[in-house]
């Protein structure tokens, strides 16, 4: 499935914060996480962590769930591929478009 | 040639730069190719309108506000996000489309680059300039690496 404009524009939004790709990494490397530990680990407050995650959720890049009595956190690579996908389709468009423009002007 | 934040292709075009200037700026030749039919001529600080002609897409509005007519060298304009499946202009500031010509022995060296993707949502845009020493595309694959290889 490839993301639209809209779904990708969660996606880079969600990235582009330094906060948020660390936690975001902490979670690709180490595996599921609860609030507490991200916010050991990035250096960062509770409420912070937890808005972070928030926004990384709509994005579609992390899911959480209760484990036991805690909530954990864990990375969703596919929200990941899927921006990369975008930007590829973006990309096809363009090839389509040059190739019909070379037979155009050398014609 | 993909960085995640900008798209670039370069093609060698067999034929003059002024020809290939013609057209990319002519918007009725530009209509032929880009499969677009625009209501009006390209000038800079205005916008154009038309509508796809790409079958199948015909429902896909077409919108470009030209900044730069550099004859014959820079072409560039912003074009609004439409969602693909519906045709719905999109929230999100536009991307930046440039078309650089350069002459190579009478051929033409053309390189389109369509930037600004990591500046859909207005919230990044700040963050983005404390993110210039690393990538999207370093990001992106730093993650998926770890991610593959559990």
């Amino acid at each position: 499935m490839t993301a639209t404009p809209h779904r990708a524009a969660a996606l880079f939004a969600a990235l582009g914060d330094e906060t948020r790709l660390r936690v975001l990494l902490r979670l690709a490397q180490h595996g599921p996480a609860s609030i507490a530990g991200l916010s050991t680990d990035a250096d960062v407050s509770r409420q912070a962590v937890t808005k972070h995650l928030r926004v990384l959720s709509r994005a579609g890049l992390v899911s959480g769930r209760r484990h036991g009595r805690e909530h954990l956190w864990r990375c969703r690579p596919a929200g990941l591929t899927e921006a990369q996908r975008y930007l590829a389709r973006v990309a096809e468009q363009w090839d389509g478009a040059l190739s019909r423009l070379k037979d155009f002007v050398e014609a | 040639m993909n960085n995640d934040d900008r798209i670039e292709r370069e093609i060698l075009l067999n034929a003059p730069v002024a020809r290939v200037w013609q057209a990319l700026t002519d918007h009725r030749q530009f209509g032929e190719w880009f499969l677009v039919d625009l209501e009006g001529p390209f000038e800079v600080g205005a916008t154009t309108t038309g509508h796809t002609t790409y079958p199948g897409y015909e429902f896909l509005p077409f919108e470009a506000a030209v900044e730069r007519m550099d004859e014959p060298r820079l072409f560039s304009f912003r074009w609004p996000q439409c969602d693909f499946e519906t045709g719905t202009r999109l929230d999100e500031p536009p991307t930046l489309v440039e078309f650089h010509l350069e002459d190579r022995d009478g051929k033409t060296l053309l390189r389109v680059v369509e930037s600004g993707f990591e500046k859909l949502s207005p919230e990044v845009r700040e963050r983005t300039l404390r993110m210039n020493s690393s990538g999207w595309s370093e990001q992106i694959g730093n993650i998926l690496r770890y991610v593959e290889r559990e």
